[in-house]
């Protein structure tokens, strides 16, 4: 398997002459109110027209592919054409070796968050009318490149087991007799944005902590173990475990509440929050403070 | 070659729940899935899970209209044991910490839905999906479970007696996505195939890229009959360039179709006038395609669904999340301008046959969840109906692999003297007629008597060569073309609307795709993650399952739940209240039938007319 960095910089392929002029990441788009009529302009300036992508390629095994390099695809625009459309025809029109993973087209697996105009993005989220041309589409950064697009994503799951990411109840009631363990609706919304997590790992690319420190436990799964901890099903004593987990040297101290990960996040989940809410139940446990 | 009690191949709900059992009744279990568990499409449902928890409501009611949805093509023993068991199943859940919306007093909520005479849907939001499936994994992480990400699960590893009913099943050959490694996974006491639905086989679908019905076609070539195939459920609401489901909600909250000439057709056309856009899924599919085919549709291929006059309070109170899917995916804003939708293939309510213990005719062989048909579903499946399937018989088949005594089961399988022979059934084509070539790695034939590991030795190194052959292959035809070609054909002829021309016009071009096939090659010369393999043998599966959808369409002459065929609009009891079976017979499908079972263990659940 590859080492390959998929630090944007060290991407650059400079013998690549498309590469010389091309210009700084987009200005990331700010979802909101006016974005919709600026939307259906450029859907109606494009309608008909093909779309300039440019994606990263690299191939451990193949000659001339081991050499990190982008390549251009011209892709016909059709209405509605997110960035995982533009690199799915691109691979079944032009190129079959165009290699990333994908699967459910509607932002619940969380397989395909790529690196698009310098941001972390769900490639089927992304409307391709929403970005400046040419779109430079690239894997995750920080993290291992497999080939082309897909990286590694062990780390991520490690780290995500790290925090015991199951549910441990004292005494559940009867299963036989069909009684429930009672939650009230409040703690229930209480911990509705932290169980949305898709384990797509766009926080976790995000984050310049992470970057510099293997072992930090990461946006996504402090949120996973945030999501048990918050909630009253779970006692107290298990509850006091996990905040142990949490408080850990790489736990949540080393957030510094740079809200990359609350930003690049498609489900909008409230990272960098979370992450303070357990450094002050930390601090209300008096638990030890690195 | 690794080596386990049980195998699960798949990781969605049905998967993961077989797992779970299994590592319960003491068996050392591993599951292999082509993806990482939590990116599984169970991940994608929205409604909720159906189960009889509240007083007022029992088993026999979900029993009841289970039976009833189904079109009396559901058998009572299976449909009674989903009733019975879903209640304890999803209670289950709630104590492994899913994340149910709950009712003031601390209750799991639950809602109404379409065909239940009880509001018994239980749901975690509009994500019912993605907690059960995250739920389960967490599980299979507490369980230390082996789990083989990223693994293809190629075929199975089984023996090749002529009669499929003494077959046995030693294991399965997998590749590791990652290296290109491919190796034999040998299985002690069973696998359990839960490999989800074949919605790839439609070029309009809003099931995900990776439900290629791969554990179908595997099951199929291994002897296993493939069963009520031709019953496949359209969903009358998704976008037209993704298949992103939009939810019944709309409607339900209001919302409202209209066809290009701005008339709202479900009353204006007469195709619904008491329940107009709330008519049952089946029959809003038919109107949106009619107005199409009319000359009436949007762009010559939609409607439009239209909720602006619900107004932006009450739209991102009830139904924020459908203008995010709208603009998401289709770049449409929901506040201002109607949504564009069309009916969508949604999911099979056939599969392999297997009985209620999740057991196919083959020996140790099992299968659970959307590629199984246990008969729950029979010709129309209720919504929040194949939640509690995963879970009550993936379960059962979990259990049984690993060797517990759940009782003799009441549902056959395989060829035997009940069932009904195809050549006492005129059929309109014969079910072998164009060159349907075996090679290509099909375990079951040639030879295949020796010990367990012999055979998956054998099985092995078939698929090695496979691969060697695609692989070295220079030029011909890319898998891409056969696929789109496939999926074209299916959507075109194989859809909401049947005629007997356009199935065999279908089959037709099935046939062609499988000519073709014999010609396809591999491009990207890399064995590190390679894509391009991997869909390849995915389209051979498609084109296995595709052929076993459309000869079911064929043979089957009426019109029973999702199935409608021209020729012939009623449902026809006398002849017809039967399961169709399709097998692999030396190359060729075969075809036969077995009787649907009626009666439940109080009472006989009797065929009543339709209406709509
Ligand atoms: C949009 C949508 C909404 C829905 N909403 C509802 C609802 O509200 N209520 C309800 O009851 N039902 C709903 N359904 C139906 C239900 O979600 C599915 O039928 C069900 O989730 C299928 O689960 P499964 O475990 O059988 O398969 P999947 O979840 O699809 O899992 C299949 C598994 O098999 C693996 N796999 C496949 N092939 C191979 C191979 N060759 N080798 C190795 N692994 C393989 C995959 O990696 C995956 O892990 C919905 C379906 C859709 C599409
Ligand atoms: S928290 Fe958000 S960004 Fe991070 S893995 Fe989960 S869904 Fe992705
Ligand atoms: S393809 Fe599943 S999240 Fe994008």
């Amino acid at each position: 398997m590859s080492t390959q960095q998929a630090e944007p910089e060290s991407q650059e392929a400079p013998e690549d002459p498309e590469m010389k002029g091309a210009e700084s990441p987009a200005a990331e788009e700010q979802k909101g109110g006016g974005m919709v009529d600026k939307h259906a302009e450029k859907r109606a300036e494009l309608e008909g027209e093909t779309v300039h992508i440019k994606v990263f390629r690299y191939d451990p095994e193949i000659e001339g592919k081991q050499e990190p390099r982008f390549d251009d695809f011209h892709v016909p625009f059709e209405k509605g054409m997110t960035v995982l459309d533009a690199v799915m025809y691109a691979r079944d029109e032009y190129d079959s070796s165009l290699t990333f993973r994908h699967s459910c087209r509607q932002a619940v697996c969380g397989s395909d968050a790529f690196f698009v105009n310098g941001k972390q993005r769900l490639g089927c989220k992304t409307q391709i009318s929403e970005l400046e041309q040419p779109v430079r589409i690239e894997p995750l950064p920080h993290q291992e490149v497999v080939k082309d697009l897909v990286v590694d994503m062990d780390h991520f799951y490690d780290q995500m087991h790290t925090v015991e990411p199951y549910f441990q109840d004292e005494d559940t009631p009867d299963t036989d007799a069909l009684e429930e363990q009672r939650q009230s609706p409040e703690n229930r919304e209480k911990i509705k944005m932290s169980s949305r997590c898709i384990w797509c790992g766009a926080c976790m690319s995000s984050c310049n902590i992470a970057a510099g420190d293997n072992e930090y436990l990461g946006p996504a799964a402090i949120n996973k173990a945030y999501k048990f901890a918050m909630d009253d099903r779970e006692g107290e004593e298990i509850k006091e475990h996990r905040l142990r987990i949490l408080e850990q040297e790489h736990g949540v101290w080393r957030c510094q509440t740079q809200f990359s990960c609350t930003e690049v996040c498609p489900k909008d989940i409230p990272l960098t929050e979370h992450i303070q809410e357990l450094k002050r139940e930390a601090v209300k446990k008096n638990l030890k403070f690195w | 070659m690794y080596e386990h009690d049980v195998i699960v191949v798949g990781a969605g709900g049905a998967g993961l729940r077989a797992a779970i059992a299994a590592n319960e009744a003491g068996a050392d279990v591993a599951m292999v899935s082509k993806l990482h568990p939590v990116r599984s499409h169970t991940g994608a449902a929205e409604g909720g899970i159906n189960a009889a928890l509240q007083e007022g409501d029992d088993w026999e009611l979900h029993a009841y209209d289970t039976m009833k949805g189904s079109d009396y093509l559901g058998d009572a023993p299976a449909v009674e044991t989903l009733a019975q068991d879903a209640p304890e199943e999803t209670i289950n859940l709630e104590h492994w910490g899913m994340p149910f919306s709950r009712e003031d007093d601390g209750r799991v909520s639950q809602r109404p839905f379409g065909g239940l005479s009880y509001p018994r849907t239980t749901y975690a939001g509009a994500e019912t999906g993605h907690h059960l499936l995250h739920t389960m994994y967490e599980q299979v992480v507490k369980r230390g479970i082996q789990v083989y990400d990223e693994w293809y699960v190629m075929d199975l590893a089984t023996t090749d007696e002529s009669d499929p009913n003494d077959r046995e099943c030693h294991g399965v050959v997998a590749y590791d996505v990652q290296s290109g490694n491919i190796e034999g996974f040998k299985a002690n006491q069973g696998v359990v195939l839960a490999t989800g639905g074949p919605g790839q086989a439609f070029d309009h679908t809003t099931n995900a890229v990776s439900c290629t019905g791969d554990g179908h076609a595997m099951a199929y070539r291994a002897g296993a009959p493939i069963e009520d195939m031709e019953f496949i459920q359209f969903h009358p609401t998704s976008l037209p360039s993704t298949g992103v489901l939009i939810s019944e909600g709309v409607r339900g909250e209001g919302g409202i179709l209209y066809n290009n000439e701005g008339e709202r057709f479900m009353f204006e056309h007469g195709y619904a006038n008491n329940s107009g856009e709330l008519a049952s899924r089946d029959v809003v599919a038919r109107a949106e395609l009619t107005e199409v085919n009319e000359g009436r549709g949007v762009e010559d291929e939609y409607v439009h669904l239209d909720m602006r006059h619900l107004g932006e309070e009450r739209i991102m109170d009830r139904l924020e999340n459908i203008l995010h899917l709208a603009e998401d995916f289709e770049g449409v804003d929901g506040l201002v301008e109607p949504m564009p939708v069309k009916p969508g293939q949604h999911y099979a309510m056939g599969g392999i046959e297997v009985d209620e213990n999740g057991q196919t005719c083959v020996n140790g062989l099992y299968a659970a969840g959307e590629c199984a048909c246990v008969s729950v579903h029979g010709g129309n499946r209720l919504g929040g109906n194949a939640l509690p399937e995963l879970i009550v018989f993936g379960k059962r088949a979990g259990r049984h692999a690993a060797g517990e005594d759940l009782g003799d089961p009441e549902i056959r399988t395989g060829y035997g003297d009940d069932v009904e022979d195809e050549t006492e059934t005129e059929l309109p084509v014969a079910p072998g007629e164009a060159g349907l070539d075996t090679s290509g790695g099909v375990a079951a034939d040639g030879g295949v008597t020796a010990d367990a590991e012999g055979i998956l030795e054998r099985t092995v190194e078939t698929a090695r060569e496979r691969v060697d052959r695609l692989m070295d292959k220079d030029d011909g035809v890319q898998h891409a073309e056969i696929r789109a070609k496939l999926q074209k054909a299916m959507t075109d002829y194989v859809n909401v609307f049947r005629t007997e021309e356009g199935v065999k016009k279908a089959l037709e071009i099935i046939r062609e795709c499988r000519q073709e096939y014999q010609d396809v090659y591999v491009d990207d010369p890399s064995k590190t993650f390679n894509t391009d393999l991997q869909q390849t043998i995915e389209t051979r599966n498609l084109i296995d399952v595709a052929e076993t959808i459309a000869l079911g369409a064929l043979v089957r002459n009426e019109f029973r739940g999702a199935h409608w065929r021209q020729e012939n609009q009623i449902r026809d009891d006398e002849n017809w209240l039967k399961h169709t079976l399709i097998s692999w017979d030396e190359g060729e499908p075969s075809i036969f039938y077995r009787p649907v079972i009626l009666e439940g263990e109080n009472k006989t659940y009797e065929p009543k007319e339709r209406s709509y």
